[in-house]
């Protein structure tokens, strides 16, 4: 359980690692937010299923409760992060921030 | 198991001065603004992770569940904000 658990782990901090790398090396606002909105949120998936199989190594009602509430958190990211990138987005665009071109410089 | 995740919790320190270059140097608010989610989404792990560290989760679970609904309010609200904001157009580009 506890391999489980560090697989887990080490698979949600590879995730944030290519999150933070894409947020750094994009040329351009609107390519930046594609790691930024996707790779978060499949690092929290994973590194909560990590923590989860942790706290379920020793099952009672107090780790069932913790395991829940862990699952709600993945729940509401799940549902928060693509809006909230979404609407970055929505506010580029109203603004008028041009997309990147191939002969602009980096 | 404690020092793994000591160091997980470390590493993920390391990631967020990544997101946190992006946060002071972006071109543009944006940019800014999304160097300040990715810092966000990661200091929720971060907190169940000093939850173990600490031994007490049943505490630090429900910091971290208030920290991803405070975090996702302050991103739509300040979105919002620059929405009818011109101007954007010229920072974005260097020089």
């Amino acid at each position: 359980m506890d391999i489980l658990a560090i697989a887990f782990l080490i698979i949600g901090l590879i995730f944030f690692t290519g999150g933070a790398v894409g947020i750094i090396r994009m040329p351009d606002f609107y390519s930046r937010l594609h790691p930024a909105g996707l790779l978060d949120t499949l690092g929290i998936l994973a590194m909560v299923l990590g923590m989860l199989f942790y706290t379920l190594h020793h099952f009672s009602m107090d780790t069932l409760i913790i395991s829940l509430k862990m699952l709600l958190i993945v729940f509401f990211v799940f549902l928060s992060s693509p809006t909230a990138t979404h609407s970055i987005v929505d506010a580029g665009m109203r603004a008028g921030l041009r997309h990147w071109k191939k002969k602009d410089r980096r | 198991m404690t020092t793994f995740f000591l160091y997980t919790a470390l590493g993920l320190c390391f990631l967020m001065l990544f997101s946190l270059y992006r946060a002071i140097f972006g071109p543009s608010v944006l940019d800014r603004l999304i160097g300040v989610n990715a810092i966000g989404s990661k200091t929720v792990i971060l907190l169940l992770l000093i939850g173990f560290l600490y031994g007490r989760v049943e505490m630090f679970i429900d910091i971290a569940l208030a920290y991803a609904f405070l975090n996702f309010i302050a991103v739509l609200a300040a979105s919002r904000y620059f929405h009818k904001r011109k101007g954007l157009y010229e920072e974005s580009f260097f020089e």
